[in-house]
């Protein structure tokens, strides 16, 4: 399941609705990510979301195709929200189930990184300098790049 | 031919543009930024393709993706989200 939202989310919710009725679960690798009150050395009271409406759901759909056939997956769930954030609010959650820990972990990863880099998601920071876009990181290209002949 | 472009995040802010409808010849995405590029002043900001993404149809696109009546081009900074 696969759903960009305002709202915010329930981890063991989430995690009750993907694995309900399917005995062939034995592992679930979930990543919660949070707003932090600092960013680059800013402090960070709240932040904006903007993102690309109909791409955003094609572009999430894609790298789940593409982690569903470089692993052995039963089902997984990506949770993305925009809007209005402040620090300790919940971002996104990614959790993925398989028969075993290794895929789900693997998968879980992946999906992050290339969430991060593929996704048309844009953040804006507001806190004590003013307001700005968060400029993406090299670090990221890279994370997502370590995938690229990983099967 | 006609084009629809989109323009998002801190691009669409510089420019004061979120959506336009194009009417012009653009074979392919970079022949495109250059048509808008060449608006001078902000639309400079087009012809930065480090600094800029592109989506055709809402997929990740490149410079050398080709462009047909009807597309929907979408330019915008790196993403930043997760």
């Amino acid at each position: 399941m696969i759903r960009v939202q305002h709202e915010d989310f329930d981890l063991s919710t989430e995690v009750k609705r993907l694995t309900e009725g399917n005995a062939k679960i034995g592992a679930v690798a979930s990543f919660v990510g949070l707003v932090r009150d600092a960013n680059d050395g800013k402090s960070v009271a709240g932040m904006t979301l903007e993102h690309y409406p109909g791409m955003t759901e094609k572009a999430l759909n894609a790298i789940a195709v593409e982690a569903k056939g470089r692993w052995d997956l039963i089902d997984l769930t990506i949770v993305h929200r925009v809007g209005e954030l402040k620090p300790q609010d919940q971002i996104v959650l990614v959790a993925v189930a398989s028969a075993h820990r290794g895929e789900a972990f693997a998968a879980c990863e992946f999906i992050m990184d290339y969430l991060k880099t593929q996704a048309p998601f844009w953040k804006k920071e507001a806190g004590g300098e003013g307001v700005h876009w968060v400029e993406a990181r090299d670090s990221d290209d890279k994370a997502a790049d370590r995938w690229k002949g990983v099967t | 031919m006609q084009l629809k472009i989109l323009y998002f995040a801190r691009l669409r802010e510089e420019l004061g543009v979120a959506a336009e409808e194009f009417a012009g010849e653009a074979a392919n995405v970079a022949a495109l930024a250059s048509a808008l590029a060449a608006r001078g002043g902000k639309w400079r900001a087009l012809a930065d393709e480090r600094r800029l993404r592109v989506a055709v149809n809402q997929d990740m696109a490149s410079a050398s993706t080709p462009l047909k009546a009807g597309d929907e081009v979408a330019f915008f900074p790196p993403v930043t989200g997760g």
